[in-house]
């Protein structure tokens, strides 16, 4: 399995993903 | 005037625009240029002149970012890293950037000093330090994503719905 991080639009997209993630944690705690 | 808060955010922004934006200028444009440039034998221009003055004002913008945010927050620090509530979008962005913080003074900078040269070090330190360093730096264009997110919002709570 190749790392995302290696490819710049990889990292774009996990940084996206992760903040609708952390979005719905922040949702989830207020 | 609120002299102290004033100044720590405008402080904070100022500070932040140049990490972020020397963090974009290594991802989005010296890693393909260094790759680019190592086809033709001419990436030591950017090895030895600009790498070195970038990491300078990238890693010590980082910390005065850090610190200027830790003084906005004044006497709410310990409420927005315990994530508290009424502090948990500024919370969030606040732990994101301070792992991004101990990534550019634990990770990326002690690895470029191996990578440029300016800490002696074997070819096969070398290309580890290389790899160390670019995946750090990779996490923290990542993490700057939601980071930069969560800062909106711990300012503008309202049009975020947090």
């Amino acid at each position: 399995m190749t790392n995302p991080l290696d490819s710049l639009w990889g990292t774009v997209i996990s940084g996206l993903v992760l903040t609708v993630a952390l979005y719905v944690v922040a949702h989830a705690l207020i | 005037m609120d002299y102290v808060p004033a100044i720590m955010r405008w402080l904070h922004l100022m500070a932040g625009v140049m990490w972020i934006g020397l963090l974009y200028y290594f991802n989005f444009v010296q890693v393909a240029a260094l790759k680019a440039a190592a086809a033709d034998s001419t990436a030591a221009g950017i090895t030895k002149h600009v790498a070195p003055r970038a990491l300078f004002y990238f890693r010590w913008a980082a910390l005065v970012t850090w610190l200027a945010g830790a003084a906005l927050l004044g006497s709410s620090f310990v409420g927005a890293f315990t994530l508290q509530a009424g502090h948990v979008p500024i919370g969030i962005g606040a732990w994101l950037g301070t792992i991004m913080l101990l990534n550019v003074w634990g990770l990326i900078w002690p690895n470029q000093k191996k990578v440029l040269g300016l800490k002696p070090a074997t070819d096969e330190e070398k290309n580890k330090a290389r790899r160390i360093a670019f995946l750090a730096s990779r996490t923290n264009t990542m993490l700057s994503i939601p980071m930069l997110f969560f800062m909106a919002a711990g300012a503008h709570s309202g049009i975020y719905g947090l």
